[in-house]
């Protein structure tokens, strides 16, 4: 149905005769078609503020592989750079080896927490401003917008022949979408290798098959569910909104519609004041209803579609902007808040919702004893939990960062034979020993024993020479292997398996890395 | 069905099945689930048109690609024989010892000679090489044959007492006692004696055991009783021992003696794989 505002004053607002397509009363079937959603372009703070995130989150994405971080000759220069190949993941000063994966999942664990934190405290932000599926929905409007126009244009067209000005304009904007979808696929691929080679590598099809096939599934993705599922992506296929709302509570911010003051709502104010019949500040002009990209009603109250993007805010201060009333009708506030207003304008009466009762009888203003929602409704001891959690495994992370050695020894005993009997009597241990020099410059370190009185230690390579120190050079960024033999003379290798360390060290000894590792001795000698 | 029960909430007849008051509606399918449905037997069909699927008695349908996980494999192993072409010509043309000193080719050699271990010489020596009673233990550094890499790679290539190989290492240790070479007393000094040089429980050094040392066993095991790795006779002084260091063990093999045999590998593996397997067993710690 087409939207027809009604002509009127210059001090009245636009109205729209239209109903949510998500609305409880209009729900259907689930078997029945989606109706489509035609969201108008809204203005205002929020708005400005999601235009701001958008071109944050999308210039982080898109322009990140670009930067270079000097890493000496033997490292890439990209800044970010998850190297799959070498297994290697770059970010700026920060050099993470598969090992390490634990700073990779402390991070997971902060995402989660994290999540907890801002959701209990501002709810949906996430989903509202900074969730890929908005950001990328938020896009494609635009894009639609600046083709086929704002949301009447877009509905007159939609429900129109295919006239050839329609077929133009459909294909200009579905192909703008896929080119979008294909940049978005090709920055993805530019975080797995060095940007710059591999774009020259795509454009003259010298690139690996995996990238043309990771650009094609989310060219495939992005313009799936950012031009034709949209808000379907959130309501049906994401369990981020119902894991959400779990976390939400009475202390929580949440899109509002505070019926405490628009309720009973009227269309013709005027007269129902004539009339003396109690009017909200709600005029029911709809305004909320046709900025809203997931087709829902605020003012039936908190719904799962609902992402709180907060256009509706920014639609409704606008209207009450012409009528000269305060901004807020829609707002953010806790329940708590709510709650507290809606027993000010008498909710719980027979009388039901009386706007005089919010409003100063003289001045016309909202009276001082309404709650507004301020920080101090969302700070509570379950929130400070979250961030006091949040934040120690943030300082934990950086704490091992910071003490984090580049030398790293690992030790791997034979497993058979444990032990081997040599002709004088003596008893050798074989032990696999991987050095990592987690550093861009080549490096030279030493061997040594320490705890394992008597010791000598001999390579495969060097015969059976032995020796209390092995000095070996590794190359930079890599992994030497080198097998080790220990041995003990036959009078010290006897009684329980003896517990000793090998200990390497580099440069002029300041960097120290070693490994506790066991002596196996003859069974028969353990008494 | 008999009883059509229409749900009051939903309007949608149920399917007569309860479970503790809850009745299953008959909803339809969803669509995308149906489509997925028909999709997969199209797939399924497919497959086994293209792929071998039906089994018969025969043997299952040959399906019309010709696929067969047997040519797959054969496939891939030449391929891996093809890629390690290079390296595989350059183990057959380098001297034996001269792999151990180039380190890419050592690596190489090791990792192949390991494998071809596990598949013909843990039978015998174990899967670590630590061998057991009448095995010897390649980790260790007391070796029959000798222990250099060319000594490994003969003593491999050729076997011990392999009645099929002309060059196999030979030799037999007499029955002194079951032949009645020496009689039961100087079979017992002289195993004294022998237990006494490596400082086993039992032994005695008499100038007896010496003499009947020196008389009978030195010619293989050596006037000082440290072996002769070119006859193949054991170090007798330290702490190695083949059959069980003991003095009882001892005067038994004097007894009758034990002889293991190993088969020549040269002719079944090739000289490749030989020379793997010596840089392999060269390597395990004990090579000299």
């Amino acid at each position: 149905m087409l939207d027809t505002p009604e002509a009127g004053d210059a001090t009245q607002p636009d109205r729209y005769d239209v109903g949510a397509v998500n609305s409880k009363a209009q729900r259907e079937s689930l078997y029945a078609a989606r109706k489509k959603i035609f969201p108008k372009r809204a203005s205002g703070k929020f708005r400005q503020l999601k235009w701001i995130v958008m071109a944050i989150t999308l210039g982080i994405y898109y322009l990140v592989p670009f930067l270079r971080w000097d890493r000496g000759a033997y490292a890439p220069d990209q800044a970010v750079l998850v190297d799959l190949a070498n297994r290697r993941f770059y970010f700026f000063f920060i050099e993470i080896w598969p090992q390490e994966f634990y700073y990779v999942a402390g991070l997971l664990v902060m995402a989660g927490v994290g999540l907890f934190l801002i959701t209990s405290t501002v709810g949906r932000a996430w989903c509202g401003y900074a969730c890929p599926q908005t950001v990328w929905v938020d896009l494609f409007l635009v894009v639609e917008r600046a083709i086929e126009g704002d949301r009447n244009a877009r509905i007159k067209l939609d429900s129109g022949p295919w006239t050839l000005d329609k077929i133009g304009k459909r294909l200009a904007k579905h192909s703008i979408w896929i080119l979008i979808g294909i940049v978005t696929g090709g920055a993805w691929i530019l975080y797995f290798a060095d940007a710059p080679t591999l774009i020259a590598q795509v454009f003259t099809l010298q690139a690996p098959f995996v990238a043309y096939g990771t650009i094609a599934l989310l060219t495939a993705t992005t313009y799936t569910f950012g031009g034709i599922m949209r808000e379907q992506v959130c309501t049906y296929m994401c369990p981020w909104p119902r894991i959400q709302s779990v976390m939400l509570d009475e202390y929580s911010l949440t899109v509002t519609y505070n019926s405490w003051r628009g309720e009973p709502r009227s269309r013709h104010a005027k007269k129902a004041i004539a009339q003396g019949k109690p009017v909200g500040d709600c005029v029911d002009c709809n305004a909320c209803v046709v900025v809203c990209p997931m087709g829902i009603d605020i003012r039936e109250g908190q719904q799962l579609e609902c992402i709180t993007c907060a256009l509706c805010i920014d639609a409704c201060d606008d209207v009450m902007g012409k009528l000269g009333r305060e901004s807020g009708l829609i707002s953010y506030a806790t329940l708590n808040d709510f709650n507290a207003n809606m027993e000010l304008a008498g909710a719980g009466m027979p009388a039901g919702i009386e706007p005089r009762r919010v409003r100063d009888s003289v001045t016309g203003k909202l009276v001082d004893a309404i709650r507004h929602t301020t920080w101090r409704s969302i700070v509570r001891p379950r929130t400070i939990a979250y961030f006091v959690v949040w934040a120690s495994i943030g300082l934990l992370m950086l704490a091992a960062l910071a003490v984090r050695t580049p030398l790293e020894v690992n030790v791997l005993h034979d497993r058979n034979p444990q032990y081997v009997l040599l002709s004088d009597g003596s008893i050798r241990n074989g032990f696999t020993l991987k050095f990592l020099n987690m550093t861009q410059a080549p490096r030279a370190i030493v061997l040594t024993l320490s705890g394992l009185d008597g010791a000598t230690m001999s390579t495969a390579e060097g015969g059976d020479q032995p020796a209390t120190s092995f000095a070996f050079e590794i190359e930079p960024d890599r992994v030497l292997e080198e097998r080790i033999f220990v041995r003990l003379p036959a009078d010290a290798a006897t009684g329980p398996a003896k517990d000793f360390r090998f200990e390497v060290t580099a440069g002029d000894g300041s960097i120290h890395a070693s490994a506790g590792a066991k002596f196996e001795t003859p069974s028969e000698t353990r008494k | 069905m008999a009883n059509h029960e229409v749900d009051d909430i939903t309007g949608v007849e149920t399917t007569g099945h309860e479970w503790d008051g809850i009745k299953e509606l008959n909803n339809p399918l969803p669509r995308w689930w149906l489509w997925t449905f028909y999709g997969c037997i199209a797939v399924g069909l497919g497959i086994s048109v293209l792929y071998p699927a039906w089994p018969l008695f025969g043997g299952p349908t040959p399906g019309v690609l010709g696929y067969s996980t047997r040519t797959e494999l054969s496939n891939d192993l030449a391929a891996a024989q093809l890629a390690q072409a290079g390296l595989i010509a350059k183990v057959a043309a380098t001297p034996v010892a001269d792999i151990l000193i180039d380190a890419d080719l050592n690596r190489y050699a090791t990792a192949g000679g390991a494998s071809a271990f596990k598949v013909h010489c843990i039978q015998c020596h174990g899967t670590g090489a630590e061998g057991g009673v009448g095995y010897p233990n390649l980790n260790d550094d007391e070796w029959i044959w000798g222990g250099t890499i060319d000594e490994v790679y003969a003593t491999i290539t050729h076997g011990a007492r392999d009645p099929g190989d002309p060059d196999t290492h030979y030799n037999i240790m007499p029955n002194f006692g079951a032949d009645a070479i020496l009689e039961a007393p100087q079979i017992a000094t002289v195993a004294t004696y022998v237990a006494s040089l490596s400082g086993l429980e039992g032994g005695v050094n008499t100038p007896e055991g010496a003499q009947i040392f020196a008389d009978n066993c030195a010619a293989c095991h050596g006037d000082d009783a440290k072996g002769k790795p070119e006859l193949g006779g054991p170090d007798l002084t330290d702490q190695i021992w083949l059959y069980n260091g003991s003095l009882d063990s001892i005067v038994a093999q004097l007894g009758k003696p034990r002889h293991g045999t190993m088969p020549a590998w040269g002719v079944r593996l090739g000289d490749t794989t030989v020379k793997e397997l010596a840089v392999y067993v060269h390597g395990l710690g004990g090579g000299r």
